[in-house]
């Protein structure tokens, strides 16, 4: 039990610097490895939550595929600084402090009174629960079609990104 | 383990990302911001999924994760040209779409 | 075929034209619009008669068939069919229609030849007559207001036939007004009807009236006066007739069909269609007797001195339709679809014989300056006196036997019905005054050059122009140009004009006091359930009166003839020695004055207040300012939300989702 608290703290302040590392580092670079490392320390919170598929899935697609694309683009646009503009507009600071309210109302929400449902241990859960075999039959059995329109997504996706990002004689010119 | 505690942890990666979104200008990181809002709510899929015992919260998750793969593809697509045309990469320069 | 179905037929034929003619306005070539036109009504004409024969053949208490072609309107209590009714009156009326229309269809074909609207025109024509034979063919109040507006709507389009002209669009638009004017009275009579008979259909209308009202019962009243302020405005009876005499703006064979043969004539008909209303209401039957007696009298003093040729006819017409409704009134119901019949063959010929001369003078229609055709026009001199003789009543032709008939009747009524016949033998005198003043000034005395041209064989018309004003037509959509034709020169006038004047001399034999009965027992069946279908004046009485007519009738033809021809400067002495008189009846006893001061003026008044005051300040200022500032100051607070700004908008969202934790926060709690 301790060793299940102990991973979830570890894992927990992991993720969380993480996330503060993607939003306040200057280098763009440097984020994307921020975002890494909150991703693999997120795969261990899914393993603690019996989710071993997914936690595979998020190491080996998300931080291993995505991230590399993320990488590869950070140095073809060039990973610099944030523009230097005079850091000005409200939002610099009011963003924060709107965010700060929703994390305050969330938490009185998730560990006030209200939501006293929560507060449970789960229910137990047999030996396949998360597992590969188990996520399959979910996926071509109870959610084939959400399964199905998720591939489409992916491939309108796929030429999109082509569309947007190839070549186009005409336009380059006239910007040029 | 409390499922709560992973609730509370979501809620705040959710709202991190959050706050990255409206205070970076540099789309690229912009991006990465919605990914962290993506994942606290993935946290918070499976965490519901544990709570109970139910798989359809990993398969929730799992789209989830196809949707920000694409809006990934599409995104950076998008980055990419706005840099081929020379446009200054920066969500405050580019605001042609005021009413 | 039965005989309904030959009812059917009637409308049918000019329906079919009119769709002809208005679809094909661009494609049919030369005169093959008016031929069309021609033939659909000379179908209608031989369907009428066929209607006539098969209607003989039937028993005489079973000569009125009702035929419904669908039902138009099932609601609770009310049933409405789409159904005509055939009986002795609707085949009379059909006849007239028909057969008048048929010969004013060819005589049109040359009067409108070189017009720019021809097709258009006679697309309107064909439009008129299945609108008028709707009318007498109905069979229920709903078809007939249906008839009755389409014919209003159809006399507004012939009016303003020549559009370009201001005067006959202002014409047109008095006419329609006036008519919907008398819409509304048929309609909110129709109600009134319903409402106690509960139907909508004569038969069952007039069944139940004498069980529901009580002879002159106040509601009964109403109605009959409702209807007839419908009547009124379409037979252009006191009050409502100013429109007449405008709308010979329109052609003149649209003068000859709708304002003298057809249209005008809607309003006696519906009289008698309606005869067992007013025979339960006398009293409003009194009231339309002494307007038809005001109307004949008045508009033949006024025909006695206006110099316009058409409107003397138009004014000959009022004063002859109130002679009509003087007859159905006092229940002489023969004897006014008689006078109908023959009016409509005299007046018809009348106006194709001014038509005539209008066009020989190019479009010149004041008498003052016609004179002496005698010569050059020797047909057309010969039918319009024909036409004259019979409205003046001369001895034994049509008008003399059906007016006296119709005051025979009026006098039999005894009583104060005696003064409206006295006023009826003044008027007469007059209409053989007048009628032979337009003879005598148009054909006799000096020729006019346009005359003396004529006389040589050849006329060359001035390009049209309007002349109230003087100004050249705009000719792109109508007006007949140089080459137009006059009745003189063109077959098909000649043909249409040479068998209304036979008509005019001898339809008055089918109706000789003691020798023949032959209308009044054709129409027997449709008006057997009258009261007064028995009393005949004696035929003792009827040939006094008709003896008494003939005097006034040459005593008044000899006046004219003296002051015209004898004495030539007499009226002009007249005119000054009394001025005042003069002026009142030139001025058409000031009706239109009147009205423009009493409706027009008050209107245009409140008009120009609400324009002013309501429209601008309140509808402009309040509601469409008030509606357009808030759309304005709303749009432009979304605008600035939409500052193009990332963000910006991140910022919303986020706002909005706290927004929405907080209110469920509050919610659970």
């Amino acid at each position: 039990m301790w060793f299940e608290q102990l991973m979830f703290f570890l894992a927990g302040i992991g993720a969380l610097g993480g996330a503060v590392g993607v939003v306040a580092l200057r280098n763009p670079f440097y984020s994307v490895l921020a975002l890494v490392a909150h991703l693999i320390f997120l795969a261990v919170l899914f393993l603690l939550l019996q989710a071993e598929f997914l936690a595979a899935a998020q190491v080996v697609v998300y931080a291993g595929a995505v991230m590399v694309l993320y990488v590869f683009v950070v140095a073809y646009v060039g990973g610099s600084d944030e523009p230097l503009r005079p850091e000005g507009g409200a939002l610099r600071v009011l963003g924060p402090m709107f965010a700060f309210v929703l994390v305050v109302e969330l938490c009185i929400a998730l560990l006030g009174s209200s939501l006293s449902l929560i507060d449970s241990q789960g229910t137990g859960v047999q030996a396949q629960f998360g597992s590969p075999a188990e996520i399959g039959s979910l996926l071509l059995q109870k959610f084939l079609v959400p399964f199905e329109a998720a591939s489409y997504l992916l491939l309108v996706a796929a030429v999109g990104a082509v569309v947007l990002a190839r070549k186009r004689r005409g336009l380059e010119e006239e910007t040029a | 383990m409390d499922v709560s505690w992973f609730l509370v942890l979501s809620a705040f990666i959710f709202c991190i990302g959050a706050a990255g979104v409206m205070s970076r200008r540099n789309p690229l990181v912009v991006l990465l911001c919605l990914e962290l809002m993506l994942n606290g709510g993935n946290l918070a899929l499976v965490a519901f999924a544990r709570m109970h015992g139910d798989g359809g919260g990993q398969i929730f998750a799992l789209i989830v994760m196809v949707i920000a793969a694409c809006e990934v593809a599409v995104g950076l697509g998008i980055i990419v040209a706005i840099f081929r045309r020379r446009l200054p990469v920066d969500v405050d320069e580019l605001s042609d779409l005021r009413g | 075929m039965t005989v309904t179905s030959y009812g059917w037929v009637v409308l049918a034929f000019p329906l079919a034209g009119m769709l002809v003619c208005a679809l094909g306005y661009r494609k049919l070539p030369g005169h093959s619009a008016g031929w069309i036109g021609s033939l659909a009504i000379l179908g209608s004409f031989v369907a009428s008669i066929l209607m006539l024969l098969e209607l003989e053949h039937l028993p005489t208490e079973e000569r009125e068939v009702v035929d419904s072609a669908f039902t138009y309107l099932q609601t609770a209590g009310m049933d409405v069919d789409l159904s005509i009714l055939v009986d002795p009156l609707s085949v009379f009326m059909c006849l007239v229609v028909s057969g008048i229309s048929f010969l004013i269809h060819v005589y049109s074909i040359g009067y409108m030849d070189g017009d720019e609207g021809f097709v258009r025109y006679f697309a309107y024509l064909n439009y008129f007559v299945f609108s008028m034979l709707l009318l007498v063919l109905a069979a229920n109040f709903v078809l007939l207001i249906v008839g009755w507006a389409f014919v209003g709507a159809a006399s507004y389009l012939l009016i303003s036939y020549w559009y370009r002209r201001e005067s006959a669009t202002a014409a047109g638009i008095k006419a329609f007004v006036i008519n919907v004017v008398g819409d509304v009275g048929l309609v909110i009579g129709a109600f009134l009807l319903f409402d106690a008979t509960a139907a909508l259909d004569f038969a069952t209308v007039f069944e139940r009236t004498p069980e529901v009202f009580a002879t002159n019962d106040g509601q009964l009243v109403a109605a009959c006066l409702l209807l007839l302020v419908g009547a009124f405005a379409k037979s252009a009876q006191i009050p409502l007739h100013t429109w007449l005499p405008d709308a010979m703006e329109g052609p003149t064979p649209v003068s000859a069909l709708i304002h003298a043969a057809t249209m005008v004539t809607a309003g006696v008909y519906l009289i008698a269609r309606m005869h067992p209303l007013f025979e339960q209401a006398p009293a409003a039957a009194d009231v339309s007797a002494i307007i038809g007696a005001t109307t004949l009298f008045v508009a033949a003093t006024i025909a006695l001195v206006v110099t316009d040729l058409k409107r003397v006819i138009a004014y000959s017409t009022m004063s002859q339709i109130g002679y009509m409704v003087l007859g159905v009134s006092v229940f002489a119901y023969g004897a006014g679809m008689f006078h109908l019949m023959t009016h409509a063959f005299f007046k018809a010929l009348l106006f194709m014989g001014a038509g005539s001369v209008i066009a020989a003078m190019g479009n010149e229609q004041s008498l003052d300056r016609m004179g002496g055709f005698r010569k050059a026009m020797p047909f057309t001199y010969a039918t319009f006196t024909i036409g004259a003789l019979a409205l003046a009543g001369f001895p034994l032709m049509s008008g003399f036997f059906s007016k006296d008939e119709i005051l025979a009747y009026t006098f039999n009524r005894g009583g104060l019905y005696v003064i409206l016949g006295v006023v009826g033998y003044a008027a007469a005198a007059m209409t053989a005054f007048y009628a032979f003043r337009m003879v005598f000034r148009v054909f006799h005395g000096e020729p006019v050059p346009e005359a003396r041209e004529l006389e040589g064989g050849h006329l060359v018309h001035a390009d049209p122009v309007n002349p109230a004003t003087g100004e050249p037509e705009d000719t792109d959509v109508g007006f007949p140009g140089s080459e137009h034709h006059i009745a003189e020169r063109e077959a098909g006038m000649k043909a249409a004009m040479g068998p209304l004047a036979l008509l005019a001399i001898v339809a008055g034999f089918v109706q000789i006091p003691g020798v023949t009965d032959v209308l009044e027992h054709f129409l027997e069946p449709t008006f057997a359930d009258s009261h007064y279908v028995h009393e005949h004046p004696s035929d003792s009485a009827e040939w006094l009166g008709l003896a008494v007519g003939a005097l006034i009738s040459i005593a008044g033809i000899a006046g004219a003839w003296f002051v015209y021809i004898r004495q030539p400067g007499t009226t002009g002495r007249l005119a000054e020695r009394f001025a005042g008189v003069h002026d009142f009846l030139a001025s058409k006893w000031y009706f239109d004055e009147l009205y423009d001061r009493t409706v027009v003026q008050p209107f245009a008044a409140t008009g120009r207040f609400g324009r002013t005051v309501i429209e601008s300040a309140f509808v402009q200022g309040v509601i469409v300012g008030g509606t357009v500032g808030i759309v304005r100051a709303g749009s432009s607070f979304a605008r600035s939300i939409q500052t193009g700004e990332l963000r910006a908008y991140a910022a919303l969202l986020l706002i909005g989702v706290s927004g929405l934790v907080l209110y469920f926060l509050i919610v659970a709690s």
